[in-house]
């Protein structure tokens, strides 16, 4: 077989998810991209170790590891993208805001957020 | 041009395509839905490949997992259902941000085609569940259990981060 396919479907993912990580307004639509971003990163893994012959198959045991590390990426970033939803009322990253403590307890004291 | 080689193309064009689609989709669920198709066609190619254990950790992980989390994180954010204008920004940060894009993909695919190792041999042995579990747990059983601490910082901080001050 010849990894020609994979390796340009790996750069055209790579540029897509960059395309949804800086075009994106919403919080959530961001993640989506980086998500896209991760998986062009994981299938170069794979690529390598199916194009070589490494006894410790360290590109396929480097996929396992990058999936369960974006896993856990994604969960908190969208912990983190509650807690902004919470603590604003909208996902929106482009409405200037203040995720400070000091800026959290204005608006928990009816203050304005700027 | 062998069998695999076309089925290879196949999922590797509706894999692009379902990720264009998933960043330029004007309705959230609809980008969420899409990224399942692309993260699911991605499965496919390492099956192909013959990475079969990486393919369905793909599936329950990617697909089963953080899909489901995109979902809940946008019912929870109370994302519009249906067209929406508010989710890409402004025409100009667009053009740019497809520059970037087009740019990185060229870069990344002209590197990896000059690095073409030509006819490889498809030795779905490799990706097996025997032999990747044996050298998992025993060449790699410390990175193993340092990605284990890793998730379970992660599932305590994201507790912590969404209970806030309240419970300090």
């Amino acid at each position: 077989m010849h990894l020609t396919v994979p390796a340009l479907v790996a750069a055209g993912l790579a540029g897509i998810g960059l395309y949804g990580v800086l075009a994106r307004r919403n919080a959530v639509m961001v993640l989506v991209g980086a998500e896209l971003l991760l998986n062009a990163g994981v299938l170069l893994l794979v690529l390598t170790d199916l194009g070589g012959s490494d006894p410790l198959l360290s590109g396929q045991v480097g996929a396992l590891f990058a999936i369960t590390v974006a896993a856990a990426e994604i969960g908190l970033a969208l912990a983190v993208v509650l807690l902004l939803f919470r603590a604003t009322g909208s996902s929106d990253l482009r409405t200037p805001r203040s995720l400070g403590e000091t800026a959290r307890q204005d608006s928990a004291s009816g203050g304005e957020v700027r | 041009m062998t069998g695999i080689d076309v089925l290879m193309a196949a999922f590797g064009a509706l894999a692009l395509a379902s990720g264009l689609l998933a960043v330029t989709s004007r309705r959230v669920v609809h980008a969420a839905l899409w990224l399942v198709v692309s993260l699911g066609a991605i499965a496919g190619l390492y099956l192909l490949l013959g990475a079969e254990v990486i393919a369905l950790v793909q599936l329950l992980v990617y697909v089963g997992a953080v899909v489901v989390l995109v979902l809940f994180a946008l019912m929870l954010t109370r994302a519009p259902t249906g067209p929406s204008g508010d989710l890409d920004s402004p025409r100009p940060v667009k053009v740019l941000a497809g520059v970037v894009g087009a740019a990185t993909t060229v870069l990344l695919g002209a590197a990896l085609l000059a690095a073409d190792p030509g006819l490889v041999e498809r030795r779905p042995a490799r990706g097996e569940a025997l032999p990747l579990g044996e050298v998992l747990f025993a060449s790699w059983v410390l990175p193993f259990e340092l990605v284990s601490v890793l998730l379970l910082a992660a599932l305590v901080a994201a507790v912590a981060v969404s209970r806030g001050r309240e419970a300090a």
